[in-house]
């Protein structure tokens, strides 16, 4: 009796909820730790990244417009996805790091754990920023957080679902949509959760992935205009200066590199970074 | 003589003490600069006021040295409750040489004595007595316990009100335990020295507070000074992107309150005569010059006739003159450059096609003047509906549907603020929500509080100025990662950070 031939899966491109291959054709070579071949990766273009900005610019109004209770239900109903896949992820983790399988069960659990965090703070961070200000005069007043629009992220490159999932996360908990660019060495992850996402109930283009080169693709994010900040925190091995000199043509806010296992540590000011306040007032008057 | 007509009513200059050339106030003490002198004029009447040093890169970095020594021996090791009396002591002495303040703003600035005599010293005093009550709370600002302050402050203030600006970003700066070098705006230093003779008096330690006056090449030095930790500019959006290009890389935090163009959005169901009252405000409010101004008028079709002719109507009233003067409404233009662009702007707007409508009022001989001004028949492709004029100076523009004011509010690279005139509550609040700008005001305009922040989406910048929001953007928490920068300003591309 033969071994069963397995059928492995193409990779491509998540793009306003469909899986386009790189509009350029081109792909490269995605090995394992020890170099075995995994797979072609999508290599994504210039305007595979503007096509994401265009998608994610159409999510922007029904996402940042649902109730953040929706949006949270939404966001715990991916972490369940990711639970009932969790054994998909640990593989592809094993096959591209190399990571023990324990450890790559670790990486996914606090993947999924993180997920379940950010979820549940899209009904309190608006309570917890934003307050009532009592201003000398009589006048209602009152500050809240709102999405800043598009967010592109440059996804931690030395991790392939947790890095991925702590930099995407915070910026989707306030209603920002999202353009991010994978580990350009371990991809897969980013696109089998991208598959997660499609069979959730998040709206198609509210996450957007591109695989490829970050030095490639995140110059073309950082200028746009459609693009309202830029999250480099997997961008340190890259010229982010340049980046940020770019990012400053159209006032894009830009969050730092970070460096270490612990980049993008779940944080308040994560979610934080991806909003602008917004002051309310109005008289108050008895006729 | 008719109701309109009122007999010179002038604050009297005599309450003013002024020195005939202030230096540079470093390190606790004024003293001279390395650069060429220049002199601050009254654009009401184009006379000399004073001579004022000009602060060159060394200048530069002898303020920031002693910001850094003060901050290093003293402010940082100083508690947060004495941290604050400092503050209340400037607050008062605020409130006790308030006229004299007016007087300077007024002259120096050209803005109306009742506004500067009833809205910016105000408004000055409030922000010292709102931020002095958090120095000692920090931990309550809501980055977690012990929250750290950035270190030397490098900020860089406009001249459209010029002493409020430095009250915005001295105040919070101090509260949170940094220290500051301050450039106030070339053509409106006056107020910043006489303040800096209000923290001589409050006995504020040496270098806590450093003011470098000059042009634009002192504030470029001060930004890109190594030892800067914390930038906060306003000003101009180009200088804006300039600022947020010099700083890339370097980790220095960035507070950034550029320019605007806002709607005012008057539907048919609003309140008209207040709506009218709140237009003049708008965009009227010290001559225009106000990165907030509401700049352009979005009217529903439907009462768009009513609307303008009572504007013209009010306008009419409006008393332009020596802005020393108690009955003055519109001041001077605060410089010859200023009036020249708005000059340009408005000959643009009429070579485009919209109708132009100025007040009838007789324009002094001398001084930098512009009578207010409405342009009818706008289009939103028009460079006066597109580009901040900076002046007293109303676009007009129509609308059938909310959805269509509101597609035309928010169709600006800018998103500072923005105004809604509606009787009805829940719409206010809709179209709240779909303004992208960082301040909107119902049935009101431009207003401002210490309490409430102010601070623009897009390219009006980022954080925020005012409240605890405004706070926050002088703090960090306690376990923040080292910023990711050199100590020699040389941007670094390493990986780690220099902790």
């Amino acid at each position: 009796m033969s071994k069963r031939l397995a059928v492995p899966k193409t990779y491509k491109l998540y793009i306003g909820g469909a899986f386009p291959r790189s509009e350029s054709g081109r792909t490269y070579e995605v090995a394992s730790a020890s170099g075995a071949f995994l797979a072609n990766a999508a290599l994504a273009s210039r305007k595979d990244a503007r096509d994401a900005v265009v998608a994610a610019r159409g999510a922007v109004s029904s996402w940042a417009g649902a109730t953040a209770y929706n949006r949270g239900q939404v966001l715990y109903r991916v972490a369940e996805l990711l639970e009932g896949r969790r054994a998909q992820f640990v593989d592809e983790i094993v096959q591209q790091t190399g990571a023990t399988a324990s450890a790559a069960n670790a990486e996914v659990d606090e993947a999924i754990d993180r997920w379940v965090w950010y979820a549940g703070w899209c009904d309190k961070f608006g309570q917890v920023t934003g307050n009532g200000n009592p201003v000398a005069g009589p006048y209602f007043n009152i500050s809240v957080p709102e999405p800043t629009g598009v967010v592109a992220v440059v996804a931690p490159q030395d991790s392939a679902l947790l890095g991925l999932v702590s930099a995407v996360a915070p910026a989707l908990v306030t209603g920002n949509t999202v353009v991010v660019v994978a580990s350009q060495r371990f991809p897969l992850s980013a696109i089998s959760l991208a598959e997660v996402l499609a069979t959730s109930d998040v709206p198609r283009g509210v996450v957007n992935v591109l695989t490829g080169s970050p030095a490639e693709i995140a110059p073309w994010l950082a200028s746009h205009p459609e693009v309202n900040a830029i999250d480099l925190v997997g961008a340190g091995a890259i010229d982010w200066i340049d980046l940020q000199v770019r990012a400053a043509d159209t006032l894009t806010r830009v969050l730092p590199p970070e460096e270490g296992a612990d980049a993008a540590a779940p944080s308040l000011d994560r979610i934080a970074a991806f909003t602008e306040i917004k002051t309310v007032w109005h008289p108050k008057s008895m006729v | 003589m008719t109701f309109l007509e009122y007999a010179p009513a002038p604050e009297s200059r005599a309450i003013l003490q002024l020195r005939d050339e202030y230096g540079l106030f470093i390190d606790g003490e004024f003293r001279a600069g390395s650069g060429a002198s220049f002199a601050t004029i009254s654009p009401a009447d184009e006379s000399h006021i004073a001579t004022i040093a000009s602060a060159d890169e060394a200048d530069v970095d002898a303020a920031v040295a002693a910001a850094r020594r003060a901050y290093d021996k003293v402010w940082s090791r100083m508690s947060g409750r004495d941290r604050g009396k400092y503050l209340f002591r400037i607050a008062r002495l605020v409130q006790e040489r308030a006229r004299e303040l007016a007087v300077a703003e007024s002259l120096d600035n050209g803005k109306p004595i009742k506004e500067s005599r009833d809205v910016d010293v105000p408004l000055v005093a409030a922000w010292f007595f709102y931020y002095a009550g958090w120095a000692d709370k920090l931990d309550y600002a809501g980055l977690g316990a012990a929250p750290k302050a950035l270190g030397v402050a490098g900020q860089v203030i406009p001249w459209n009100f010029p002493l409020l600006m430095l009250a915005w970003k001295i105040a919070p700066a101090l509260a949170a335990g940094n220290t500051v070098v301050l450039k106030p705006a070339e053509t409106t230093p006056l107020s910043a020295l006489l303040f800096a003779e209000i923290l001589q008096q409050a006995d504020l330690p040496p270098g806590v507070v450093n003011i470098v006056t000059g042009a634009g090449s002192t504030g470029a030095a001060l930004v890109r000074h190594p030892d800067v930790d914390k930038v906060a500019f306003t000003g101009s959006t180009a200088v804006g992107r300039e600022i947020a290009k010099t700083v890339a890389g370097t980790g220095k935090k960035v507070t950034l309150e550029l320019g605007g163009k806002a709607a005012n959005i008057v539907f048919e169901d609003a309140p008209i005569d207040q709506a009218i009252e709140g237009i003049v405000n708008g965009i009227f409010f010290n001559q225009g010059q106000v990165c907030c101004a509401g700049s352009r008028l979005l009217v529903q079709e439907s009462v768009h006739d009513e609307v303008v002719d009572r504007l013209k109507a009010r306008l009419s009233t409006l008393r332009l003159g020596d802005p020393l003067d108690k009955n003055t409404d519109i001041g001077a233009i605060n410089s010859r450059e200023q009036l020249d662009r708005i000059r340009e702007l408005s000959r643009i707007g009429e070579e485009e096609g919209a109708q132009r409508w100025s007040a009838e009022c007789a324009i002094p001989d001398r001084g930098f003047w512009f009578a207010p001004t409405v342009f009818t028949g706008v289009q939103a492709s028009h460079r006066i509906a597109r580009d901040e004029i900076f002046g007293p100076v109303l676009s007009v523009l129509t609308f059938r549907t909310p959805a269509e004011a509101i597609a035309k509010a928010n169709n600006t690279p800018y998103g500072l603020s923005a105004g809604i005139w509606t009787e009805k509550g829940s719409r206010i609040l809709a179209v709240a929500d779909r303004l992208r700008a960082g301040v909107v005001w119902a049935n009101t305009f431009n207003r401002f509080d210490p309490s409430s922040p102010f601070g623009g989406y897009k390219e009006s910048g980022y954080g925020r100025e005012g409240g605890r929001h405004g706070l926050l953007a002088y703090l960090k928490a306690a376990g923040a990662p080292a910023a990711v920068r050199s100590r020699r300003g040389e941007p670094t591309r390493s990986k780690k950070a220099d902790s």
